[in-house]
């Protein structure tokens, strides 16, 4: 491919990660505020205890629960919400990356963004074993 | 201390760790584990937890504003972050199992020696010569510099990528973006410009973060009332860096960058060796 033109497709693919990253990070930044404006409202004047992990917590580890809890208005399933969008964003990148490379025909790349892509879902959805 | 007054001051300690990560492209991280373990006495995991959250936040709110100023190389960032991310699925397991006073030691020891290298100034990158196999994956770029785009050619990746691997499973470890270690091995041992290394740096922490993340959040790392305040206070500090960066000075950006690692691993290590974790 022409050198003018991967570079011309490089400043596409570098504007489009761009916006996928702000708009991931605003969506995460105003969904974490709400919950946190949440639990504040509740819990201002409790004592939190942070000085020991808690094994068995008040809060989902698993991503049906942390829905669950959204949906029920849990200020913790809400804020645990916002910062599963912040995780999906740089997931959401190289998703994009793959699809960039893919259009400008560079299987090398491919390759490798499907492998990173794998280890992070991996990560992910066997997360606690 | 209640949790109004707590939450309060941990979003000012993020605003701060935000600005400080961004500008050195370290990723806030090695601030936000120290200030919640030795300042507010949290336990390390809660510290790791709130800090990789907060990295991410900060690689993604920066680097959105990184790659449309043209600094970062998306082939030489992908390239080296299957490195990372095995590096980090490793590190974040070993969270399970080691002992926090082994965490922190680890952690006083890798910011001692990433303010040990940088204390020392970088060889020119002008005498850079590319090799083949660097040839082969297309990793040469340019930067916008005042004199218009500046061409640059990167050599030695398979050292790059065994320095990257080992930077993955720091931050894995650590719940760190190891921008330290990830600087130090595009700038000195691929030679990638200075600035480039650490803009493409940010932009691979939040990758090879998400990919702790699972883990953390598997195993409730991640305290949703403790990390919120961090995280948002990271997020206008880091967005604030960003924009400061192309103005920025590189002796400056050094010299804040060795002093505030070389500080917080003395204190890691004190305390870990003294069994305050």
């Amino acid at each position: 491919m022409a050198q003018d033109k991967r570079a011309e497709l490089d400043r596409t693919l570098a504007t489009v990660l761009g916006h996928t990253l702000r708009i991931g990070v605003m969506a995460s930044a105003v969904i974490v505020l709400a919950g946190g404006i949440l639990y504040l409202a509740r819990n201002a004047f409790t004592s939190p205890d942070y000085r020991t992990f808690h094994t068995a917590s008040t809060y989902s580890r698993t991503l049906p629960g942390i829905f669950e809890n959204a949906l029920a208005f849990s200020s913790y399933g809400i804020i645990q919400l916002g910062l599963l969008v912040l995780v999906a964003t740089p997931v959401l990148r190289v998703v994009f990356s793959v699809i960039a490379f893919a259009i400008e025909r560079d299987i090398l790349y491919v390759v490798a963004t499907l492998i990173v892509l794998g280890i992070l879902l991996y990560s992910l959805f066997t997360g606690g074993v | 201390m209640n949790a109004l007054l707590l939450t309060v001051l941990i979003w000012c300690g993020g605003v701060a760790a935000g600005l400080l990560g961004s500008l050195t492209g370290l990723g806030g991280g090695v601030v936000i584990v120290p200030l919640l373990a030795l300042v507010f006495g949290v336990d390390i995991h809660y510290a790791l937890g709130a800090s990789l959250i907060s990295v991410i936040a900060t690689s993604s709110g920066a680097a959105s504003a990184y790659v449309r100023e043209g600094y970062s190389n998306m082939r030489i960032a992908m390239f080296l972050e299957i490195a990372t991310t095995i590096g980090a699925v490793i590190g974040a397991s070993l969270t399970t199992v080691l002992p926090p006073a082994i965490i922190a030691v680890v952690f006083g020891g890798a910011l001692i020696y990433s303010a040990y290298l940088t204390s020392h100034p970088p060889k020119s990158t002008a005498g850079c010569v590319p090799d083949r196999l660097t040839a082969k994956l297309r990793m040469n770029g340019t930067y916008p510099t005042p004199e218009g785009p500046k061409a640059y050619d990167v050599r030695n990746v398979a050292g790059g990528f065994g320095l990257m691997t080992v930077a993955g499973a720091l931050s894995g470890l650590l719940g760190i973006g190891s921008g330290a270690l990830k600087v130090l091995a595009m700038d000195r041992i691929m030679c990638v410009p200075f600035k480039v290394s650490t803009t493409t740096s940010n932009f691979m922490i939040g990758v090879t973060a998400a990919a702790s993340a699972g883990i953390y959040m598997g195993n409730g790392y991640v305290e949703p009332a403790l990390v919120m305040p961090v995280v948002l206070g990271v997020l206008p500090g880091s967005m604030l860096g960003s924009r400061i960066l192309p103005k920025a000075q590189l002796k400056v950006l050094r010299t804040i960058f060795t002093l505030a690692i070389l500080a917080l691993g003395i204190e890691m290590i004190y305390n870990g060796f003294t069994g305050r974790f």
